[in-house]
C-alpha cells in the first residue's frame, strides 16, 4: 500500500526525519519498501490563469493563449490542448523551467508565434496518465504560486509491504494506530459527522449466509449529479496512494477504504431489482464482473444478489450489469462485514486480486460499516449533491466475531522471549493496542480489538510486546547445548564421499531442475511413466525426471553448444518412479562423460573416452563402500548402445547402469560421439559394511600366468567364475592383464591373460601344490567354456 | 724397462685416460694377469734370494701407487661419467603434469556443505525429506490452512492429485517433530520448489531451515544463535538485525538482516548502501505447529529458521546472477575448483 505523509500526519504527529520514520515503520513489522515525492522533481512550474484563448491563425489545433503567470507576468503561450479555455488554472513551465526528467523549457516558435513557456498535461508532469489535456487545477490555488508549494507535491509517499496478518493495518487509520502506539502520540480520529436522511427509502436487505455475512450496511441515494467531478485533492490522494480516478462515486468509496480500511461498493439503483440477498452461489450460476471477465460461480462463494440474479462477487468484485456507468444519478452504497473464510482465496481461483478481497480475507473490523457509509455519504453529497436516505443495517449479530479473553501467564512472555519485560511495561504495550487488559496475580486475561483478526492466543500476545518492546532490544543468549552427541552411523558412506571421488577424478557437479522436459525424457525412457506437474512454469518443465540423465544429457548439450570439448558432468539428487502406484524418490548419483578420455594434454595422444573409462569411474565409486559383491551384467536399456551398456548389482539387488548413449539417440540429440552415462541408487551402493580384519597370511604366494582362448561372445565374468570355482580357496587374486586378437588366434575368438595369484594360509605352497590348482583351473575352462590356450 | 720409467708411464696413462673404458685397460696392461707389475713380480725368481725381498717391497710400492691413482681417476671419471648423464636427462620442469585433472562441487553444494558444517559444530543434526510432499505437511500442519492468504506467498507447483512439490523444507521440520521426541536440534537441508522464474527467482532453489526444540527455548536463543552462524560463515564479527515478519508457522516471527559482510555495514553496492542484508526468516514455533505435532507447548518451546542457500553462495562468492546456478556452465562451474 501507498500512502502519503501528509494524509497521516491529519491523524496522527508523525517523527519529522522521513528516515527514521521508515525505519521506525520497518522494525514494526511495516516494511517502508519504497519512498518516493508526490510528483518527480521540476523546477519552474507555476499557477497559470488562461486569460484568452484564440484560435491559432496557421494551425487548427494549435491556440493561442494569454496566461497570467508569476508576479502578474502575462505570456504568450501556444498549446494543443482540446481543454485550453479562458477561465482555468493550469500547471504553467515558464521559460528556464525544467520538466521531470531534465528537460528545460525554451523560448520555441510555434507556425510563426512566439509561445513562452508551456501548459503541461497530467503526463508531463509525470503526476498521472492522462494527456487527454491540460491538468485542470481547483479554481482556488493562487495565480503565480509555484506549483510544488500549491499541491503539497513535496509531499513524501511510502510504498509499505503489509504482512498477511495485518490487514487492520491496510489503511490510514490503521497505519496511524500503529504509529500511534510506536511514537507514544495520541490518535486523532477526524471528526466525521453522520449525514442526515432526506428521504425514507430503503431496499431491502436479506442475509441467507450469515456466517459469512453478519453485518451489512445500505444506503439509496439519489439524484446525484452525474456530471460532477472528483476534486483535485481527492484525485491527488487517490493517486499518491497509486489508485486510479474513475469518477467521483468509485472514488470516494476507494477513498473511504484508503482512509478507513473499509472496503465498499456503488451500486446502480436502476440495475438492481427489488431487494439485495446476501447468499452463496448456486450452482449453474455466472456473473460477469466489472473488469469484463465472465465467472462461473461456486457453491462456496458468497455472492450479492438482487431478486434475480447475482450482482456482485461478495468482498472480491462487483458485477459490470450493476455498475457505475456515466449517467447514473441514483446509487445504493454498500459497507459490509465479510468473514474472512468467506472469500479468502476465492477470487484467487480466477487471479482476481483486489484491493477489497485483500482486506476481507485478512479482516475487517466488524464495528465498522456505520462509520464508513456515513463518510462516505458525506464526502459523495459534498461532491455530486444527492438526496440520502436512512442508513439501514442488517445484521445477524450471534454471526458477528466475538473476541474472547486470552489468559496468559507472566512466566510466558521470559520464556518465549528471553528477557524478563516489566510486567507495567507489558501491559502498558498491550493496552497502547487497544486491548483489554485484566492484570491477574499470575498473568493476565487479555481481549484483543475488534480489528485484530491475529490475536488468538497467547503466542501472538508473546509477540505484539516483543515488536513493540522492539526485536533488537532482546539480547542474544546462548542456549546451553546437552552433551548429547548425534549417532554417527558408519554402515552408510555419506554422499558427498562420492561426489568429491568423482570431483577427484575430473568431474564437474552439475546441478539440474527436478522437472524435465517430456519429449526428452520420452526420448531416454519410453517406457517409464513420470509424475506430471498440474501447474508446470513451463513446457520444458512439465515432469518430474525418472532418471537425472535427461538432465545431464541436456547439460552437455548446452556445454557443446558453448564450445567445450570435453565434458564430465555429474548430479546427486532424487528421481521419482512411480511403481505399483506408489512414488519413490530414489536417491541416485550420475554422471556423463564426453570427449577424450583425458583433458588435452602433451605427451598422451588423446583418446575418445570408452566404456572402460567411466566403469573405471563406477568401479571407484563402488569401491569407496567398501562391498565387494557388485557385479556388472551386459543389459539393455533402449537408450543405450544395446553392446555396450551393463546393469550394474549388488548381489542379486539391481543399483544402476552404466553404458554409452544409443547412437541413434546420439545423432538425434546432436551429441556426437556419443556420450558415456552411469547412474547409481544410492541407497544401495552407499550401504557399507565394517571393514573386518582377516589374518595375514606368513607364506609367500605365487604367481601362474595364464593365456585363455575363448570365444569372442563369452564374458570376463564367466572366465572369472570358472577360474574362481576351479582354483579352490589358494586363489587371493586375478588379474587380467591383456586381451588380444588378431595374429595366431582365429577370427571370432580372443586371448585373455590371465594372472592368478596363489597362497595358504598354513604353508609355503610347493611346485606340486600349484601345479594341482592349475591343472584343475584348465580343465575346467576346456570342459565349461571349450577354452583353449597359449604358452 | 725398470720399475721407475713403469710406474712414471703407467701414472701418464692413467692420467691421459678420458673414460673409463680406457681407464680399465690401462688397468689390465698395469696390473692384470698379464700386466706389467706382474710381469715384474714373477721376475723375483731370477734374483737372488737376498734381493728378493728388497725389490718385492719396490714392487709392492710401485703397485700401491699405480692402483690408487686407477682408483682415484676412475672417481673422477665416474663423477664426469653421472654429472654427463645428469646433464643429458634435464627435462623441462615447467611443463604441466600429465593425467586427470580435478573437477569440483557445485557452488550450492560446496555452500551447504559449509553451512552443515558450522550447525553440526553447534550440535545440531542433518535431517531430509522427501520433496514431493502433500498438503497436510507442507501446509496445514504448519498453520496454513486452505485459503490462508500466506498460501499467496508459496506459488505451489501441484500434481492435481493432493500431491505437490514442497515450497520449502518445513515438511521435514513436521516429520521430526511427529517421530522423534524432543529435544531436536536439526537443520534441513534440501531442494524446494515454487512456482515463479525472473531474474532473481528460479523454479527450484535450495534452503536449509533449522530447528530446536527444548524446555524454554526462546527469541534470545534463536538471536543468539543466528548471529554466531552468520559470523561464522562469513568468517567476521557480524551483528544482525531483526524485523517483526509473519509466517503463519511461528510467533513471534522474524525477517534477519545480517551487517553486510562487503562493507561490514559501512554501505556499499552489495547492500544498497544501507549497510543490511537480508538473509533469513526466523522466530519462535508456534504453538499451533507443536500440538499438530503432538508436542504440548506448555512444556515445549522452540525456534525455526530458513535461510536460500543460493543467496548465502552468491554473497559468499561474489555471485551476481542467481539463474547461473541452474545453467551448468562449464565455465562457472570451474571458478569453484579450489575445494
Amino acid at each position: 500500500m501507498k500512502v502519503g505523509l501528509e494524509w497521516l500526519r491529519e491523524w496522527v504527529a508523525l517523527n519529522p526525519d522521513v528516515g527514521a520514520l521508515a525505519h521506525q515503520l520497518t522494525m514494526a513489522g511495516f516494511e517502508v519498501e519504497g519512498r518516493s515525492l508526490a510528483a518527480p522533481p521540476f523546477e519552474g512550474i507555476v499557477v497559470g490563469e488562461i486569460l484568452k484563448a484564440d484560435a491559432h491563425p496557421q494551425a487548427d489545433k494549435l491556440r493561442v493563449c494569454e496566461v497570467l503567470g508569476r508576479d502578474g507576468e502575462h505570456l504568450n503561450i501556444v498549446c494543443g490542448a482540446p481543454n485550453a479555455r479562458a477561465g482555468i488554472k493550469v500547471p504553467l513551465a515558464r521559460i528556464g523551467a525544467r520538466l521531470p526528467g531534465g528537460m528545460a523549457i525554451k523560448r520555441a516558435k510555434l507556425r510563426g508565434i512566439e509561445s513562452e513557456g508551456m501548459l503541461c498535461s497530467a503526463r508531463e508532469l509525470e503526476m498521472g496518465d492522462s494527456h487527454e489535456g491540460l491538468l485542470e487545477l481547483p479554481g482556488e490555488l493562487q495565480t503565480g504560486a509555484d506549483l510544488r508549494l500549491a499541491l503539497d507535491l513535496d509531499e513524501v509517499v511510502f510504498e509499505i509491504n503489509f504482512t498477511p496478518n495485518r490487514g487492520d493495518a491496510l489503511s490510514v487509520l490503521g497505519l496511524a494506530r500503529e504509529l500511534a502506539v510506536l511514537g507514544g502520540a495520541p490518535l486523532n480520529f477526524p471528526p466525521m459527522a453522520a449525514v442526515a436522511a432526506v428521504s425514507a427509502e430503503c431496499l431491502p436487505v436479506r442475509l441467507e449466509a450469515p456466517t459469512a455475512c453478519a453485518r451489512f450496511a445500505g444506503r439509496v441515494i439519489r439524484g446525484l449529479n452525474p456530471a460532477a467531478a472528483t476534486p483535485l485533492w481527492m484525485r491527488e490522494r487517490l493517486r499518491r496512494a497509486g489508485i486510479r480516478s474513475l469518477g467521483p462515486l468509485v472514488d470516494v468509496t476507494n477513498y473511504v477504504m484508503l482512509e478507513l480500511g473499509q472496503p465498499m461498493h456503488a451500486y446502480d439503483l436502476r440495475q438492481l431489482q427489488q431487494r439485495i440477498d446476501v447468499r452463496l452461489a448456486r450452482a449453474g450460476e455466472t456473473l460477469e464482473l466489472l473488469d469484463g471477465s465472465r465467472i462461473e460461480l461456486a457453491p462456496d462463494m458468497l455472492v450479492i444478489a438482487d431478486a434475480v440474479a447475482p450482482v456482485g462477487l461478495a468482498g472480491i468484485m462487483g458485477g459490470a450489469k450493476s455498475g457505475i456507468a456515466a449517467d447514473t444519478t441514483d446509487v445504493f452504497l454498500e459497507s459490509a462485514w465479510f468473514a474472512p473464510d468467506a472469500i479468502a482465496g476465492r477470487g484467487r481461483r480466477f487471479g482476481v486480486v483486489t484491493d477489497a478481497s485483500q482486506r476481507f480475507e485478512r479482516g475487517v473490523d466488524p464495528t465498522g460499516q456505520v462509520r464508513a457509509i456515513e463518510r462516505a455519504s458525506a464526502l459523495l453529497v459534498a461532491i455530486a449533491g444527492g438526496q440520502p436516505g436512512p442508513v439501514e443495517v442488517t445484521e445477524a449479530s450471534s454471526a458477528l466475531p466475538i473476541r474472547a479473553p486470552i489468559a496468559i501467564r507472566w512466566r510466558s512472555f521470559a520464556r518465549l522471549i528471553g528477557l524478563d519485560i516489566p510486567r507495567e511495561r507489558i501491559v502498558s504495550i498491550l493496552r497502547s493496542l487497544g486491548m483489554q487488559v485484566e492484570v491477574e496475580e499470575d498473568g493476565l486475561a487479555v481481549t484483543a480489538p475488534s480489528w485484530r483478526f491475529d490475536i488468538t492466543q497467547g503466542a501472538d500476545l508473546v509477540e505484539e510486546v516483543a515488536r513493540v518492546y522492539g526485536y533488537n532490544e532482546i539480547p542474544a543468549i546462548d542456549a546451553p547445548i546437552p552433551q548429547r552427541p548425534g549417532s554417527v552411523p558408519e554402515d552408510r558412506i555419506p554422499t558427498v564421499r562420492l561426489a568429491l571421488a568423482l570431483v577427484d577424478r575430473g568431474y564437474y557437479e552439475a546441478i539440474n531442475y527436478t522437472f524435465v522436459e517430456p519429449a526428452l525424457q520420452r526420448r531416454l525412457f519410453p517406457e517409464e511413466a513420470a509424475l506430471a506437474l498440474a501447474n508446470p512454469i513451463s513446457a520444458e518443465l512439465a515432469e518430474m525426471r525418472v532418471s537425472l540423465w535427461p538432465g545431464l544429457v541436456k547439460a552437455l548439450g548446452d556445454n557443446i553448444r558453448r564450445q567445450q570439448g570435453r565434458v564430465r558432468l555429474f548430479e546427486h539428487g532424487a528421481k521419482f518412479i512411480t511403481q505399483d502406484n506408489e512414488l519413490k524418490e530414489i536417491n541416485t548419483i550420475a554422471g556423463i562423460a564426453w570427449g577424450a578420455a583425458l583433458a588435452e594434454q602433451w605427451g598422451s595422444a588423446a583418446t575418445a573416452t570408452d566404456f572402460y573409462d567411466i566403469k573405471a569411474d563406477v568401479e571407484a565409486l563402488l569401491a569407496a563402500s567398501g562391498g565387494t559383491e557388485f557385479r556388472f551384467e551386459a543389459g539393455a536399456l533402449s537408450c543405450l548402445h544395446p553392446g555396450r551398456s551393463a546393469r550394474i548389482l549388488r548381489g542379486n539387488q539391481p543399483c544402476g547402469w552404466l553404458g554409452e548413449l544409443h547412437p541413434e539417440l546420439a545423432r538425434a540429440l546432436d551429441l556426437v560421439p556419443a556420450p558415456m552415462l552411469f547412474e547409481l541408487e544410492l541407497d544401495t551402493v552407499t550401504a557399507a559394511p565394517l571393514p573386518r580384519a582377516r589374518e595375514l597370511s606368513r607364506f609367500p604366494s605365487v604367481r601362474r600366468d595364464l593365456a585363455v582362448v575363448v570365444e569372442e561372445t563369452l564374458t570376463f565374468n564367466q572366465l572369472r567364475e570358472s577360474v574362481t570355482v576351479s582354483s579352490s580357496s589358494l586363489l587371493r587374486e586375478l588379474t587380467v592383464f591383456d586381451v588380444y586378437r588378431g595374429q595366431g588366434i582365429e577370427t571370432g575368438r580372443k586371448s585373455v591373460a590371465l594372472g592368478l595369484i596363489l597362497q595358504d594360509k598354513t604353508k609355503t605352497l610347493t611346485d606340486a601344490d600349484v601345479e594341482a590348482v592349475m591343472t584343475a583351473v584348465r580343465q575346467r575352462l576346456q570342459q565349461d567354456l571349450k577354452a583353449t590356450f597359449r604358452d | 724397462m725398470d720399475l721407475a720409467s713403469l710406474v712414471a708411464s703407467g701414472l701418464a696413462e692413467i692420467a691421459a685416460a678420458t673414460d673409463l673404458v680406457v681407464l680399465d685397460q690401462v688397468r689390465v696392461r698395469l696390473l692384470g694377469k698379464k700386466g706389467a707389475i706382474t710381469e715384474q713380480l714373477k721376475g723375483l725368481g731370477a734374483l737372488p734370494a737376498t734381493e728378493r725381498p728388497a725389490a718385492g717391497a719396490r714392487i709392492n710400492e710401485a703397485k700401491v701407487i699405480l692402483s690408487d691413482a686407477l682408483s682415484t681417476r676412475s672417481a673422477v671419471l665416474e663423477h664426469a661419467a653421472v654429472a654427463a648423464e645428469l646433464a643429458a636427462g634435464a627435462i623441462d620442469v615447467t611443463l604441466p603434469g600429465r593425467g586427470v585433472k580435478m573437477g569440483a562441487l557445485h557452488p550450492v553444494t560446496r555452500t551447504r556443505l559449509r553451512i552443515e558444517e558450522i550447525f553440526r559444530r553447534a550440535g545440531f543434526g542433518v535431517a531430509e525429506g522427501p520433496e514431493v510432499e502433500d498438503d497436510f505437511h507442507n501446509f496445514e500442519a504448519l498453520n496454513i490452512p486452505a485459503n490462508h492468504p500466506a498460501r499467496a506467498m508459496h506459488d505451489t507447483f501441484y500434481f492435481g492429485d493432493g500431491r505437490l512439490l514442497r515450497t520449502h523444507t518445513s515438511p521435514v521440520q513436521v516429520r521430526a517433530m511427529l517421530s522423534t521426541a524432543p529435544p531436536l536440534r536439526l537443520i534441513m537441508p534440501g531442494r524446494v520448489y515454487r512456482c515463479d522464474s525472473d531474474q532473481t527467482h528460479t523454479p527450484m532453489f535450495h534452503q536449509v531451515e533449522g530447528l530446536v526444540i527444548d524446555e524454554d527455548i526462546s527469541f534470545a536463543h534463536l538471536k543468539a544463535m543466528l548471529r554466531n552462524f552468520v559470523s561464522e560463515f562469513f568468517e567476521k564479527p557480524l551483528e544482525i538485525r531483526l524485523r517483526p515478519s509473519y509466517f503463519p508457522f511461528t510467533e513471534p516471527s522474524a525477517e534477519v538482516d545480517c551487517q553486510c559482510a562487503f562493507c561490514e555495514g559501512k554501505g556499499c553496492r552489495v547492500c544498497k548502501q544501507t549497510g543490511w542484508i537480508e538473509v533469513l526468516g526466523c522466530g519462535i514455533v508456534h504453538p499451533n505447529v507443536l500440538r499438530n505435532c503432538g508436542l504440548d507447548p506448555e512444556r515445549w518451546s522452540g525456534y525455526a529458521f530458513g535461510m536460500g542457500i543460493e543467496r548465502f553462495s552468491m554473497l559468499r562468492y561474489d555471485v551476481n546472477d542467481l539463474r547461473l546456478y541452474f545453467d551448468n556452465d562449464l565455465r562457472f562451474l570451474s571458478q569453484f575448483e579450489r575445494a
